[in-house]
C-alpha cells in the first residue's frame, strides 16, 4: 500500500506517531502515524466502529494507549494542556444534571481558575461572550435538560470557546443537531481556523466534508490518507476506507482480545 | 409545648451536644449523598455503609477498645475497599455494576457479622456497646464520639465546600475534566474519601441498614425543589438538618422513640411531600396543570360548536340550547354544565331564558380557534401530504396548541388562505 497518500505537514499542530490503542483489549487503532498543519480545519472521517472517537481520545489522554506518542506544538498535552480545546460526544454526559446553560460554559474556565477559586465577573463575562458566538446567550439561565439537542451542542462549543484554546478537538459536533445549527458551527470553525486556529473534528457526512474542511483524515481502524482534501479526498480512498477490505484486521483484533494478548509485548 | 421549649432551651447539656451532633453528621451526609445522587452512584452509601462493619469489629480486635479513632480507622478502610473491589469486579469480569453492588454489600457485610457474633462470644467485657453500630445511637452521642465525629463531618464539609467546582465538574463530565488537565484521579479519590467519611461518621447517629436514606433522600427531595447544583445542596443540608433536631427532639419528648429511625421518617415524609407538592416538577402541581387544560378544552370545543351553529345560521348571536350544542358535537351532560357555568362566568356566553348566546369575546375566541382548526387542517394537507379525511383530529388537539405567533407563522406560510381543504371557509 503506497505511503503516499499520508501527507506530512510543515509546521505540524498535532503529530501522532505509530499510536496504538485498544478498547477493552482490543486493538482498534494499528500504528497510526501523521501531522496536521496549523490552522487547519481538519475533517476526521471513516465508517462507524472506524475509532475516530478513540483517536480524538487517546490525543487527549483519555484513554490509554500501546504505543506511540502524541505532540501538540512539538509539546506533551500536559504542558500545553490550556492551549487544547476539546469537546466531547454531546450524548456523552446526563443532560438531567441539575446546571444552567451558564453554568457549563463557565467549565471551561475551570483550568485557568485554579483549584479553590470560584468564578468571578470576569469569567462570567467571558462564557457569556462565548455562548453569544453560538447564539446561546438568551438561554443563559436556562435548565440544561430543557435545550434541544443542536442547543446542547452549541453550549458544549461555547465551554469550549470560552477556553480561547489554540487547538480544537471536536467529537461528532455535528451529531443530531439541526441544519441551523450545523451551519453556524462550521462558521464559527471556519473563523477560528482563519484565525490561525487548528481544528479537528470527527465528521460522518461525506456529502459535506469538501465544503466544510480543507485538510482529511480518513480512517478506517488504520490510518487510509491524511493530507489537503484536494489531494487525499478521492473516491479511490475512500473506497478503500469503506470499503470494508481489511475484515482481516479486526479478526486479528478479536483474536488478541480473546487470547488476552497485549497489543504490544513490551508496555 | 413545655417539652418543646424545655427542649430548645437545652437545660440538659446533654441535650445540646446530641442536637448538635445528630445535625451536623445529617448535615454531612446530605450534602455528600448529592453527589452521588447527581453520579447516579446512590447505592454506593449502602454497600460502604454495610462494608464498614468489618471493619470496625477489625479495629476492635486488634486495639481491644473502643477509642472512635481506631474505629473509624478501621471503617473508613473497608468502606473503601469495597469500593475498591466494586471497580475491580465491573472492570475485570463480566459483572454488571448492579451485580457487583450487591456482591460487595452482602459479602462485607456477612464477614460483619461473622466477627460480631464473634467478638460477641468471645467474653470480652468491653464490647458491649459495640453493636449500637448496626441501628445507630444518636441519643448516646455524648463525650469523646461526638468530638470524634463533628471533627470527621466538619472536614467533609470544608472539603466540599472548597472543592465545590471540581466535584461538580467531574459529576457532570469526567472526561472533559480529564481533558482540561484536572487531576481527576485525585478529585475522585478525594470525593470517595468524603463519602465513606461521611457514611462512617452517619452510622453513628442511624445505623448500618439505615444510612443509605440519610444520603440519598434529602438530595433525592431537593432535586425537586431546584435546577442548580449549589441550591440543591443548601436544600439538601437543610432537609438533613431539619431531620436531625426533630429527631432528637422526638426521641427526648418519647424517650421510647429512637432518634435516627425518626430521623430518616422526618426526611421521607420530607421528599414525599417534595414528590407532590414540589412547583414544577410535583405530581399535584402537575396534575392540576393537567385538569386546567383539559377545562380549557372543553371551554375552547364549546365555544367552536356555538360558532359553527352561529355559521349554519349565519347569525353569530342567536339563542343557543343544550341540544343544539350535542347535535354538534357530544358533551357528557356534566361537561355542559360544568362548562357552560364556567363560560358564562367569563364573560365568553349569556344565558337568556335556560338559553345560550355568545358574547362578543366569545365570538371572537370561537372564532380564532374554528380558524386555527383550519389552517392546521390546509397545513397538514399541503406540507404533510395527509388526506383531507385524516386530519379533523389531528386538528382537534392543535388547535388549543398554536400560539399567536405561530399563528402569524402558519398563516405566512400558506400565504393566507381563505378556504380549508373541506372548502370551508377560514374566518379572518
Amino acid at each position: 500500500m503506497a505511503n503516499h497518500t499520508i501527507i506530512p505537514a510543515e509546521n505540524p499542530a498535532l503529530e501522532v506517531h505509530d499510536l496504538t490503542v485498544s478498547y477493552e483489549k482490543k486493538p482498534v487503532l494499528w500504528g497510526i502515524d501523521f501531522t496536521i498543519p496549523k490552522g487547519a480545519l481538519c475533517g476526521i472521517i471513516g465508517p462507524n466502529g472506524a475509532g475516530k472517537s478513540t483517536l480524538i481520545k487517546a490525543i487527549m489522554k483519555l484513554v490509554d494507549i500501546n504505543s506511540g506518542y502524541v505532540k501538540i506544538f512539538n509539546k506533551e498535552l500536559d504542558s500545553i494542556r490550556k492551549q487544547v480545546s476539546y469537546v466531547p460526544q454531546r450524548e456523552s454526559v446526563d443532560w438531567d444534571f441539575p446546571a444552567s446553560v451558564i453554568d457549563v460554559a463557565l467549565m471551561g474556565r475551570y483550568s485557568r481558575l485554579g483549584l479553590f477559586k470560584k468564578p468571578r465577573k470576569a469569567d462570567k463575562d467571558a462564557a457569556m461572550k462565548a455562548l453569544e458566538m453560538v447564539g446561546m446567550d438568551m438561554f443563559s439561565k436556562r435548565q440544561i435538560s430543557q435545550l434541544s439537542g443542536g442547543q446542547q451542542q452549541r453550549v458544549f462549543l461555547a465551554r469550549a470557546l470560552v477556553q480561547e484554546a489554540e487547538i480544537y478537538l471536536l467529537d461528532e459536533p455535528f451529531a443530531g443537531v439541526d441544519a441551523a445549527t450545523e451551519k453556524s458551527i462550521v462558521e464559527i470553525l471556519k473563523n477560528l481556523a482563519s484565525q490561525g486556529k487548528t481544528i479537528i473534528a470527527v465528521h460522518h457526512d461525506l456529502q459535506s466534508v469538501e465544503n466544510y474542511f480543507d485538510w482529511v483524515l480518513l480512517l478506517n481502524l488504520r490510518l487510509v490518507s491524511c493530507g489537503p482534501i484536494s489531494e487525499v479526498f478521492t473516491p479511490s480512498l475512500l473506497e478503500e476506507a469503506y470499503g470494508g477490505k481489511l475484515t482481516l484486521l479486526s479478526e486479528v483484533g478479536d483474536l488478541v482480545k480473546k487470547g488476552e494478548f497485549k497489543a504490544r509485548e513490551k508496555q | 409545648m413545655e417539652t418543646l421549649v424545655e427542649f430548645f432551651s437545652f437545660k440538659y447539656i446533654n441535650i445540646g451536644y446530641v442536637v448538635f451532633g445528630t445535625v451536623l453528621l445529617s448535615i454531612s451526609s446530605s450534602i455528600v449523598g448529592c453527589f452521588t445522587f447527581v453520579k447516579k452512584k446512590s447505592l454506593v452509601g449502602d454497600v460502604v455503609s454495610h462494608a464498614i462493619l468489618p471493619g470496625i469489629c477489625i479495629a476492635f480486635i486488634i486495639s481491644d477498645s473502643k477509642d472512635p479513632f481506631f474505629l473509624i480507622v478501621g471503617a473508613f478502610i473497608t468502606g473503601w475497599t469495597s469500593i475498591l473491589v466494586m471497580d475491580a469486579i465491573t472492570r475485570n469480569t463480566k459483572i454488571k455494576e448492579d451485580a457487583a453492588t450487591g456482591l460487595a454489600l452482602s459479602v462485607f457485610f456477612g464477614v460483619g457479622i461473622l466477627l460480631m457474633t464473634h467478638i460477641q462470644h468471645s467474653g470480652n467485657a468491653n464490647q458491649s456497646g459495640l453493636d449500637t453500630f448496626l441501628f445507630g445511637k444518636a441519643a448516646a452521642l455524648i463525650g469523646e464520639d461526638l468530638v470524634a465525629f463533628s471533627i470527621i463531618a466538619i472536614i467533609v464539609l470544608l472539603i466540599v465546600f472548597l472543592f465545590f467546582k471540581e466535584f461538580k465538574l467531574i459529576s457532570f463530565d469526567p472526561n472533559f475534566a480529564k481533558a482540561i488537565g484536572l487531576p481527576i484521579k485525585k478529585m475522585e479519590i478525594l470525593l470517595t474519601s468524603v463519602t465513606v467519611l461521611a457514611v462512617v461518621t452517619g452510622v453513628q447517629a442511624v445505623g448500618v441498614v439505615l444510612m443509605a436514606a440519610m444520603l440519598i433522600t434529602p438530595a433525592a427531595a431537593a432535586r425537586f425543589w431546584t435546577n442548580q447544583l449549589s441550591k440543591m445542596i443548601l436544600l439538601a443540608a437543610l432537609f438533613g438538618a431539619f431531620s436531625g433536631v426533630s429527631g432528637a427532639f422526638i426521641s427526648y419528648s418519647a424517650p421510647s422513640m429512637p432518634t435516627g429511625p425518626w430521623m430518616v421518617m422526618i426526611l421521607s415524609i420530607i421528599a414525599i411531600i417534595s414528590f407532590f407538592f414540589a412547583p414544577k416538577k410535583g405530581i399535584l402541581i402537575r396534575q392540576l396543570r393537567r385538569v386546567a387544560i383539559r377545562r380549557q378544552l372543553l371551554e375552547e370545543n364549546l365555544l367552536k360548536t356555538f360558532y359553527r351553529i352561529g355559521e349554519n345560521s349565519t347569525n353569530y348571536f342567536n339563542k343557543v340550547n343544550e341540544n343544539d350544542l350535542g347535535l354538534i358535537r357530544n358533551f357528557s351532560p356534566k361537561q355542559l354544565t360544568n362548562g357552560l357555568k364556567k363560560l358564562k362566568k367569563n364573560g365568553y356566553i349569556n344565558k337568556a331564558l335556560s338559553q345560550w348566546y355568545l358574547t362578543n369575546d366569545g365570538y371572537e375566541k370561537g372564532k380564532r380557534i374554528t380558524r386555527l382548526h383550519r389552517l392546521w387542517e390546509l397545513y397538514l394537507t399541503e406540507y404533510l401530504r395527509i388526506a383531507p379525511d385524516h386530519v379533523h383530529e389531528d386538528a382537534d388537539t392543535i388547535e388549543h396548541v398554536i400560539t399567536p405567533e405561530l399563528e402569524s407563522r402558519l398563516e405566512k406560510l400558506l400565504d393566507y388562505p381563505t378556504t380549508d381543504p373541506h372548502s370551508s371557509a377560514i374566518p379572518k
